[in-house]
């Protein structure tokens, strides 16, 4: 027993020394949901631990802020619904139509409407997310999943993983205005912070397309390589930018690491080794984290953003999906 | 005895988001043929002027010469022929085994379905036909009548001689063949035909499949009893070729020659019951049962009546698939989900094989924004190809066999246990290359270099 003690006296310090160093920083709650679980794990980015745990309705997936930050929106995949969660208080608000199995959404930049990615039914859904009410929706290619919308608001970009497609919405007809031909799998589409570009992972296909916003032409593509990963197993999903948009950081799937890419050249600049199957990402809204989910290792990976280098892994529900960050 | 017949189907001008829907209300529009393919080629004629058309000027300029109105949207029309040889074979010793007369054809229409959504962005129109015959001869004629009416892409299930047949009544002709039923190696090697791609995989792609599973989990000595249909001989010479590649032992293999006689018979049990542990006793210690019974004559009555307790895999208890019908990986429960829609029915494996040929055509014409025949099938051979196809990772054709290249299920009747190659299994160009004959040992000269 002693021995155990004093063993743990230790590195308990180096804890504590290390806590004292962070402390400064702004305490974030960062949100992630677990698929496999029906539960949303809240971590605190100081702490760097999780303090709670929300219960949801079946296969969280695509989680995002609303109503100024006092809202948390969770599709609950296999509900056919998106549950609307208080950030302060973890309790369920109300429910929002999603259509049938919601997967990602993304929510207009004014606050509203909320645009709903509907893997099973090959449209996006619209819904207004004060009346509930479903104000449109707009036929994509099949399995839409990844959803991008503008800086200026103008236009939502859907990806469709089986037709291969980014379409480019127009956020106030409704309509679509341009297809555009990616690689195979296109999971996720993220407007660069300028809104001058549209990056869009392809999941199978191995690579990023970058499309123009304004002319909706693709612009360049890029794709990865990493010493001792097979090819196959390095398939791009979440990608997310820094607010300057010096920074860009794209997860790489079951390779179990996250690129570092500068967005101006393109070029990798070092590959960070996370969890397994990593999939999504989330900066703190200081810009000084990335917080990653690790499907297979039911873990989320924590990037600090200075060094590019991973603080610690903080244990999660089962099958880690979606992330997001409330500033506090 | 169904007689020969000829179908016409297309997503036509449908609505995206209605597509699904009218697709799984709409019955198939039978065309019954009564004398010979001559309907259908007329019918099919204008579009494959257009097609042969394509192959000198862009298919817009192509199109606005055929029938097409003036005034119509330029849209690209490929069509692509499901050719089904309708044999007479025993029914399986399970009920949820039987196959329905839907089987494969269920993938062609998702298939279709799917490439259509896409080519609603890029005006392009896949339309499905389908041919079926049971006698071997008059298939390979319809076959060749549908492809000079302008059908380059003939999606076939049929038996292997039928096969071999058609990629030579097809090989002076800019068609391609795709081949989902066979997995005689043969085809793919000795026999191998440029004008053919395999998209079900080889016996001994299956047999690679589960050799490295039983050798992950250590068992190492094998005792395989086969069957004694020469389908299941040679699926017991892939067996015997991977438990050399992979380090096992056969320690002894018996040959299953009882006649089970009537499966719908009341009863029965009792004697399987009896035979069985008779049939595997006094065989030297051995960790696993490997059956060879494509026939389906008595595989599924081994499980659970071994001699010894020992785990059954091979074409009962754990066996091997390209797909199954409670798949949900990689995103696979949408694509589960569409496939019951439109069919009213489970997703079986060869409705897979099925969909990633039509897909295929899909593909390429997708990513060259064409529908010259020539330009695609170049296309699907060269190694910019690449499928998705719900398997975690994309899918290539070999380009020294056709053989395309895939992860292999390993499943019970319920679910997956596992899927090949099994990690640690490393190959200098892609891991999916451990499964069955690699390039260096390949038999097929057809492809040149």
């Amino acid at each position: 027993m002693k021995y155990a003690r004093t063993r743990l006296i230790a590195p308990a310090a180096a804890f504590a020394a290390l806590l004292m160093t962070v402390t400064s920083a702004n305490a974030f709650k960062v949100f992630v949901s677990n698929e496999k679980e029906q539960t949303i794990s809240v971590i605190d980015s100081v702490k760097l631990e999780v303090i709670h745990t929300i219960k949801t309705g079946n296969r969280p997936r695509g989680i995002i802020l609303a109503n100024s930050n006092k809202w948390l929106l969770v599709c609950a995949s296999d509900d056919n619904r998106v549950e609307v969660y208080d950030t302060k208080t973890f309790e369920l608000v109300k429910i929002l139509p999603s259509g049938p199995d919601p997967e990602l959404f993304t929510l207009h930049p004014s606050g509203n409407p909320l645009f709903i990615a509907n893997e099973d039914d090959n449209i996006v859904t619209v819904v207004d997310i004060f009346t509930g009410k479903i104000l449109s929706e707009v036929p994509v290619g099949v399995e839409p999943e990844g959803m991008g919308v503008s800086p200026d608001g103008k236009f939502v970009v859907n990806t469709s993983e089986t037709t291969n497609m980014a379409h480019f919405i127009d956020t106030k007809t409704y309509e679509t205005v341009e297809n555009i031909l990616v690689d195979n799998r296109p999971r996720v589409a993220e407007f660069t912070p300028d809104g001058g570009e549209v990056w869009v992972s392809a999941e199978i296909g191995g690579t990023i397309t970058v499309i123009d916003a304004a002319t909706k032409k693709v612009k360049s593509k890029f794709s990865f390589e990493i010493q001792g990963v097979n090819k196959d197993a390095i398939q791009p999903v979440g990608v997310k930018f820094s607010k300057d948009g010096k920074k860009a950081y794209v997860a790489l799937g079951p390779a179990n690491r996250v690129a570092l890419v500068d967005p101006k050249t393109y070029k990798v600049e070092k590959y960070i080794l996370v969890g397994q199957r990593v999939w999504n990402l989330a900066f703190t809204p200081d810009d000084k984290q990335v917080y990653t989910t690790n499907g297979s290792s039911n873990d989320v990976s924590i990037i600090d953003v200075a060094t590019d280098k991973v603080l610690k892994s903080v244990k999660v529900g089962r099958y880690p999906w979606g992330v997001v960050a409330l500033p506090e | 005895m169904r007689s020969a017949r000829a179908i016409s189907w297309s997503a036509g001008h449908v609505l995206i988001r209605a597509c699904a829907l009218a697709l799984a209300v709409s019955t198939i529009p039978v065309v019954p043929l009564g004398m010979t393919g001559t309907a259908i080629a007329q019918d099919a004629a204008p579009a494959a002027r257009a097609l042969d058309q394509s192959a000198a000027q862009p298919p817009a300029a192509a199109e606005a010469r055929g029938t097409a109105p003036a005034a119509a949207p330029e849209i690209t029309k490929i069509k692509i022929l499901m050719a089904r040889e309708l044999r007479d074979l025993p029914p399986p010793l399970s009920l949820l085994d039987i196959p329905p007369p839907d089987d494969g054809l269920g993938g062609a229409k998702l298939a279709t379905a799917d490439n259509n959504t896409t080519g609603k962005f890029i005006k392009q129109e896949f339309i499905l036909d389908v041919v079926e015959n049971e006698k071997p001869d008059a298939l390979v004629a319809d076959v060749a009548k549908m492809v000079d009416a302008g059908s380059a892409f003939v999606v076939v299930d049929a038996a292997p001689k039928t096969v071999l047949a058609l990629a030579d009544a097809l090989k002076d002709k800019s068609a391609i063949i795709f081949n989902a039923g066979s997995p005689d190696d043969r085809l793919r090697e000795e026999d191998c035909r440029v004008n053919v791609k395999h998209t079900i995989p080889t016996r001994s792609m299956f047999a690679d499949a589960l050799g490295q599973f039983m050798a992950w989990k250590r068992w190492n000595r094998w005792f395989m009893i086969v069957g004694p249909t020469p389908e299941d001989k040679m699926l017991a010479e892939a067996y015997r070729r991977t438990a050399k590649r992979f380090g096992a032992k056969i320690i002894e293999e018996r040959t299953y020659t009882y006649e089970p006689g009537s499966r719908r018979s009341d009863g029965g049990f009792e004697q399987i019951q009896q035979q069985m542990p008779s049939f595997t006793q006094n065989v030297k210690e051995y960790d696993v049962v490997v059956v060879a019974d494509e026939g389906g004559l008595f595989g599924e009555y081994v499980p659970y009546r071994t001699w010894d307790a020992k785990p059954v895999v091979g074409t009962a208890g754990l066996y091997t698939a390209t797909w199954h019908p409670a798949i949900e990986l990689w995103g696979g429960t949408q694509f589960q989900n569409r496939f019951k829609r439109m069919n009213n029915r489970n997703f079986r494996e060869l409705d897979y094989n099925v969909w990633m040929a039509v897909r295929s055509v899909g593909e390429a014409a997708t990513r060259q924004k064409s529908g010259n025949a020539a330009k695609l099938i170049e296309y699907m051979s060269s190694p910019e190809f690449e499928l998705a196809a719900f398997k975690g990772q994309k899918l290539t054709y070999r380009s020294w066999n056709g053989q395309l290249r895939q992860p292999i299920l390993l499943v019970t009747g319920k679910m997956h246990v596992t899927v090949s190659p099994q990690p640690g299994f490393l190959h200098h160009l892609t891991e999916l290359d451990t499964l069955g004959v690699d390039k260096p040992e390949t038999k097929c000269k057809a492809f040149g270099k």
